[in-house]
């Protein structure tokens, strides 16, 4: 896959290596919100939700303008969410 | 959770957790489907919340029956891309040998929800009790019998590291999904308790009993 943006020389490492932070940020996220659900006054892990959601936004930004979009909600010049591989699939990212 | 992103639900190219099985194995398909279709599976586990969600009377109760619901439809997704995974590239030999000859009869190597013994997915599996308290311990009951059935699974799926992987995460999921649970039905409970409301008095049932 063409990689324009992030300049490596090995585009899987890269790719891999982002959605690898990407989807622990995911579970941070996640597992804060729930915590957050029944502890909402938690300054502590508010401060952690805040942080991750931050950091997520950036990189997801960075994924998506070099690798194709995660949702459908990405505005693109030609329709990336073609491209496999799916999550179900092998060799999924 | 990103900018723009304000319809349920929006689909994320992305699997919560990742899984990527190198070996066809049938015979392990066969008895995971039952966490996709099952009764403690995770289709139940989604539906039971997202409907259960509409009479919770506190906001704690909503947030996490909606929240965990959403988290167990990306599980549903992990645990439907074991099983496609496991059989896609099945011989007809392997089939045969794997005793998925029944299921493979009617539904290929589609993920068809189903139970183990080939029960197809029926609502049947989820209660709606109209009573919060009734609803919460029935949801801290469903989790501890999906981790009962992940336990199961891990047994039977121990020479398989690619599969284990996957459902030790769930696994762990399973026991967080139970703790906030708990912690909502305090909650509620505290919440019923402080407004003092032992009944519905506009329930024809109860009406003529008031306890005096």
């Amino acid at each position: 896959m063409e990689n324009r943006n992030c300049g490596c020389a090995n585009d899987c490492t890269t790719r891999r290596e982002m959605i690898d932070e990407i989807r622990s940020l995911n579970f941070a996220i996640i597992e804060l919100s729930l915590y957050l659900d029944t502890h909402p006054f938690d300054k502590k892990a508010l401060c952690l939700h805040d942080k991750y959601c931050k950091e997520l936004d950036e990189l997801k930004e960075k994924y998506q303008k070099a690798f194709g979009p995660l949702t459908i909600k990405y505005p693109s010049d030609d329709w990336k969410w073609l491209e496999g591989p799916w999550p179900w699939e092998r060799g999924n990212f | 959770m990103g900018k723009g992103e304000f319809l349920m639900w929006t689909y994320e190219k992305l699997l919560e957790y990742p899984v990527n099985i190198k070996n066809t194995d049938p015979r392990l398909a066969k008895v995971i489907i039952s966490q996709y279709g099952g009764p403690d599976g995770e289709l139940a586990a989604s539906l039971r919340y997202l409907s259960q969600k509409f009479g919770m009377p506190d906001e704690k109760a909503k947030a996490v029956l909606n929240d965990i619901a959403t988290e167990e439809l990306a599980h549903l997704e992990i645990v439907g891309t074991i099983v496609h995974q496991l059989t896609k590239d099945a011989s007809i030999e392997e089939i045969e040998k794997s005793g998925l000859a029944p299921y493979y009869t009617d539904h290929g190597v589609d993920v068809y929800p189903a139970s183990a013994n080939g029960v197809p997915f029926t609502a049947a599996y989820i209660a709606c009790k109209g009573d919060p308290i009734a609803n919460l311990q029935e949801d801290l009951s469903a989790e501890q019998k999906a981790r009962a059935t992940y336990e199961k699974l891990i047994d039977l799926c121990r020479d398989n590291p690619d599969v284990l992987d996957p459902l030790r995460y769930l696994r762990q999921r399973e026991i967080v999904h139970f703790q906030r649970f708990g912690e909502t039905l305090r909650g509620v409970q505290d919440k019923l308790a402080e407004k003092k409301f032992y009944m519905n008095p506009k329930n024809s049932l109860c009406s003529n009993n008031t306890i005096e």
